[in-house]
């Protein structure tokens, strides 16, 4: 029996069936990352004023990132414009061209953007030591400059292994931290501005107190809530982009030429479905690439 | 029983392809162009977004509300020509919009946090 609805529209909906559906799950999605968004604005809104963390990733990678989805939404949309143009073997470059695409993404987030993070390590200072190490902090300087901006954390990386087993022991009374560049001169006064280019890692080691320390973690989701929520949506959105390159891959298959000879533009809907999803990912990382890279 | 469209006599596209050529095949070569130019604006949009963070524009909160407008007008080009809601039907937009009415008023009730903030 052949399902109704594939290609002509259903006389109540006026459309095909799968575009209904398809914008249905849409909806559903819209709540998803919105209840998840709206966290992150109550999250930051009710962060301690001039706490929440700024500059902690990589804005070029950030940003090929987002140019890289971008054009997997032109390619995903050239391969359903060629099965419309009835030119199968357009689409398949097409569609490669979009996994490709789609799996470079992932890789640059989960090979390359996550690992980088796991090994670089924070340590927020109680605020009745903050003055100890306000060679690193620079909060008189904030102050004067009146941004309403305080610098709590001092970061970076565990100079040797032994430094981090220190920091693990509850025996050990201190431990290393070699500083990140916002931390070595706190008193820069571009240190506002976002640097585009992350500036590379002073030599300056420093000892830190571990009784100085209120909490202290490496940039995993339990370091802040800014790392929680940016681990929660990118890893959502990261597990879409998955999704996503399945169903592409699906359509791959042998099976899509047959069903393209028989009925061309039933899979031309396929492929307009699958778009339309692709092309919420895409929504979703315009608004999260700012939020998490660049405010 | 097929829907595909048979058009009574052979194009030359046709005949190189053994499938059916719908009518408006033109008008999908001229949407090929439009969709180039949406995603060359949405690069262009991009870097838009990061060179204005090396601007002040006086306070955090303006130079937030600058990122998001740029991303506005960027998620508005992919709903608009990328997902064709500019000629969907409405029934579509019969549940569009009361969700992004529901998403709103989330946005809304979690910027209360701004009211009533957690004191320290």
């Amino acid at each position: 029996m052949e399902i109704p609805y594939t290609v002509k529209p259903r006389p109540d909906t006026g459309l095909w069936n799968a575009k209904i559906g398809i914008w249905l799950f849409l909806a559903s999605e819209v709540m998803l990352f919105g209840g998840l968004f709206s966290a992150y604005v109550f999250l930051r809104f009710g962060a301690v004023p001039g706490t929440w963390p700024h500059g902690l990733l990589n804005i070029p990678v950030g940003t090929l990132n987002t140019a890289i989805l971008i054009a997997s939404s032109v390619s995903v949309v050239f391969a359903w414009a060629a099965l419309k143009m009835r030119n199968f073997r357009r689409y398949q470059v097409f569609m490669g061209l979009t996994i490709l695409c789609g799996a470079i993404f992932l890789g640059i987030k989960l090979g390359y953007e996550w690992p980088a993070k796991f090994h670089h390590f924070g340590a927020y200072i109680n605020d009745d030591a903050l003055y100890k190490y306000e060679a690193y902090l620079g909060n008189e300087f904030l102050a004067e400059e009146g941004e309403g901006r305080r610098r709590t954390e001092i970061t970076g990386t565990f100079p040797t292994h032994e430094d981090h087993e220190a920091w693990e022991n509850p025996e050990a009374k201190e431990f290393r931290l070699r500083l990140d560049a916002v931390n070595a001169e706190p008193t820069n006064p571009d240190n506002y501005l976002p640097h585009i280019f992350p500036r590379p890692q002073s030599d300056k080691v420093v000892t830190i107190q571990k009784e100085d320390v209120r909490w202290g973690s490496f940039f995993v989701p339990r370091h802040s809530s800014y790392f929680a929520v940016y681990y929660t949506i990118t890893g959502l959105h990261g597990i879409h982009v998955l999704a996503g390159l399945i169903v592409f891959g699906y359509f791959m298959l042998p099976v899509s030429k047959r069903l393209y000879e028989r009925d061309p533009e039933h899979m031309a809907n396929r492929i307009e479905v699958v778009g339309l999803f692709w092309h919420f990912v895409d929504l979703v990382w315009i608004f999260a690439f700012p939020i998490f890279y660049l405010f | 029983m097929s829907d595909a469209h048979q058009p009574s006599d052979l194009s030359a596209a046709e005949k190189e392809h053994p499938v059916s050529v719908p009518h408006d095949a033109e008008h999908f070569h001229a949407h090929v162009k439009l969709y180039l130019g949406v995603g060359a604006a949405l690069l262009l949009g991009t870097v838009v977004t990061v060179i204005v963070t090396q601007i002040h524009f006086g306070s955090e909160a303006m130079n937030i509300a600058v990122g998001l407008l740029v991303a506005a007008i960027k998620a508005s080009l992919v709903i608009l020509f990328f997902m064709h809601m500019k000629e969907e039907k409405g029934s579509i937009y019969q549940f569009m919009i009361p969700t992004t009415i529901i998403v709103a008023g989330l946005f809304l009730i979690c910027a209360l946090a701004l009211v009533d903030h957690i004191k320290f």
